[in-house]
């Protein structure tokens, strides 16, 4: 049996399908938007399964280590490309998926209707997150991005108006620029490794002199800024409030997840090219990521305090959390990983579902809501808002008020749903190193947690009694069951995550294990075996 | 050589760096291009520079790699071409919508008060 099994091909799946969905509906009509919505949720759903499968045969031992390889074009790993499926790279297929698929729902009555090709754009997207998560290969990393980014693009100006093009000037901008970091980092490196497969650079990086290891680390230190303008650490992150808030809902919560895919490539590149230890190449850059994550959560704590307009507090809430991941990782303890990623999980989802949320709330405000509340604040009016006394809360508005309450708490950290405890075994983790006691640093990374985590409770909550009780006569919304089941979804998987806590911090707990073993990855990849090519006589 | 090489593509980028951050789109898309030609030659030389010799050859057996260039660096320098070309052409169309819709080319889309 020369031929490959039939489940290594599913590694490319997750790539190949949203392309080929998003391309052949580029010249369909935007006239059968309905055909071109199922086209999309059927791709969607495919990549759902194909990520389930992914994150089961990951888990066990049907591939060795749980690390899946597929070698492009059938060449030996350090020359060609390879795609490489771990834990952590089925993890993310899934969270992707998962939000594609609220996303999509949420978006078929409304938004993607408004604009053209959103569908095409949206499985572009998905195909540059799937890609970049997948790929194996610094430079195959840097195209996938670019597509995520050029989708992206098109998806921040859905909807043109001058809001969202002023915003998306930026933001192109500054991703251009960024790109061309991440292409003289790669360079770089290539230039002092003489490979870019990322899991072959680990391997040879122990036996680089030190000229050469000192340009790696120049090409490494340049990637990641590239890296970490899409995670927006302070100062490179200054783009992304104004992003988040012109962007139409459904695609800043996509951009949620986006800015996790720096974090997420970080993980994959430092844990493989400096895998702590002793000597040169020790824990190189995690200082600065540590105290660049500080700052951020700083820096999103104060920004959150300051904002009114709900988008705004989002983009800020979504600082918080990268910074939170990047000091994380910086921090660099083993341990803390596998509750950085519990909490990368939660906050994801619960801020992609605010993200949604706020479109109900912009139709329960009117238009000049927002300018009025700032000038109550500015002039320190102490209206009364008219008393309902005996008319009960009608469905809609309670939905929604729970609903924010729901990612308010997620997103803060209070008890009882899933942000408490990803910040408590955060806590527990630096609370009790594997070796002394907690040092200073982890005093002030709790602090700053805690603080911001106060931060954004002020803020969530002035803005929902804002919103909620003081506003005067509210409206109910009407709302679709399209729009409202997608939100209810991410917050049911909010508090799924809670209930689940000890399964899923267990599976973390794997993730982290394995991606701290980088001899492994360099034994599977650099091992895999070609397929033979077939003997001259069997050729047709 | 090397020289030479390093000081051009300093200045091109230099350049590039300078119109970014200048307040008109078309010079910012400018300066762009400036840096993406300088990162393109970038990551050719990176393979090292090399007069004369070919990147690849018909010729049967183990070729030596003393003879020939570096391909990897040309196949990246490649790619890198078509995607920042791809790019720029969509901050073009960007900033002729941005510049029909707002009736500035500022990158603020807004004039400044005080000019």
């Amino acid at each position: 049996m020369s031929a490959l099994a039939w489940q290594q091909h599913l590694l490319m799946l997750p790539i190949v399908v949203p392309l080929l969905v998003g391309a052949l509906l580029i010249p369909v009509n935007e006239k059968h938007h309905f055909g071109k919505y199922a086209a999309s949720l059927l791709s969607t759903l495919l990549l759902f399964a194909c990520a389930l499968l992914l994150f089961r045969w990951t888990d066990s031992e049907h591939w060795p280590g749980g690390i899946g390889v597929y070698l492009a074009a059938n060449w030996s790993a350090p020359y060609g490309i390879a795609l490489m499926a771990d834990r952590l790279a089925a993890l993310m297929l899934l969270l992707t998926a998962v939000l594609a698929l609220a996303v999509l729902v949420f978006a078929a009555s409304r938004w993607s209707r408004i604009g053209v090709h959103f569908h095409s754009l949206f499985q572009f997207l998905l195909m540059g997150l799937n890609g970049a998560f997948l790929t194996n290969d610094l430079f195959n990393l840097f195209v996938f991005f670019e597509v995520m980014l050029a989708a992206s693009y098109g998806l921040v100006l859905h909807g043109y108006n001058v809001e969202r093009i002023r915003a998306g000037m930026q933001y192109i901008t500054v991703n251009l620029v960024a790109s061309f970091l991440f292409l003289i980092g790669v360079a770089l490196i290539y230039a002092s490794a003489g490979t870019l497969n990322i899991s072959d650079l680990g391997a040879r990086v122990a036996a680089l002199g030190a000229d050469e290891l000192r340009l790696l680390k120049i090409g490494v230190g340049i990637l990641a800024l590239a890296f970490l303008t899409k995670s927006a650490m302070w100062p490179l992150g200054f783009w992304l409030p104004t992003t988040y808030a012109a962007a139409s809902p459904p695609v800043a919560a996509m951009l949620v997840l986006m800015t996790k895919v720096g974090v997420y490539a970080l993980l994959r590149v430092w844990l493989q090219v400096f895998p702590g230890g002793n000597g040169p190449r020790a824990d190189f850059g995690f200082t600065a990521l540590f105290y660049g994550g500080l700052l951020t959560v700083l820096f999103g704590g104060v920004g959150m305090l300051a904002s009114q307009a709900p988008g705004r507090i989002a983009g800020y809430g979504a600082i918080v959390s990268s910074g939170t991941l990047l000091a994380v990782i910086g921090y660099g303890q083993p341990a803390l990983i596998a509750a950085g990623l519990f909490y990368l999980l939660g906050s994801t989802v619960a801020m992609a579902a605010l993200m949604l949320l706020i479109e109900f709330i912009d139709r329960i405000r009117t238009p000049g809501a927002s300018l009025l509340a700032v000038t109550m604040e500015a002039f320190a009016i102490d209206e009364k808002p008219e008393e309902p006394v005996g008319v009960g809360i009608p469905g809609t508005l309670a939905f929604l008020g729970l609903a924010f309450a729901a990612c308010a708490m997620v997103i803060t950290g209070l008890p009882p749903l899933s942000g408490f405890i990803a910040k408590f075994s955060l806590f527990h983790a630096l609370l009790n190193p594997e070796t002394g006691a907690a040092g200073p640093n982890a005093w002030m990374l709790m602090t700053l947690i805690i603080a911001a985590g106060l931060a954004g409770t002020i803020s969530l909550m002035r803005f929902g009694v804002r919103t909620f009780w003081a506003a005067g006569a509210v409206v109910p919304p009407r709302l679709q069951i399209s729009e409202v089941a997608p939100v209810a979804a991410l917050l049911l998987l909010c508090v799924g995550l809670t209930v689940m806590a000890g399964p899923v911090t267990d599976y973390l707990q794997r993730v982290s294990d394995s991606l701290h073993q980088p001899g492994r990855y360099i034994e599977r990849v650099l091992g895999e075996p070609i397929v033979p090519n077939p003997p001259e006589g069997a050729r047709p | 050589m090397e020289a030479a090489i390093a000081l051009t593509i300093g200045i091109v980028f230099g350049s590039g760096v300078w119109l970014v951050l200048r307040p008109r789109t078309f010079q910012v898309i400018t300066g762009l291009l400036l840096m993406s030609y300088a990162v393109n030659l970038f990551i050719f030389v990176m393979g090292r520079l090399w007069i004369d010799q070919p990147p690849l050859t018909l010729a049967p057996g183990t070729p030596d790699p003393m003879l020939h260039a570096d391909p990897l660096s040309q196949a990246l320098v490649l790619t890198a071409i078509v995607i920042g070309f791809a790019t720029t052409a969509l901050y073009l169309v960007m900033m002729i919508g941005a510049r029909g819709l707002t009736g500035t080319d500022h990158v603020d889309a807004e004039e400044d008060d005080d000019e």
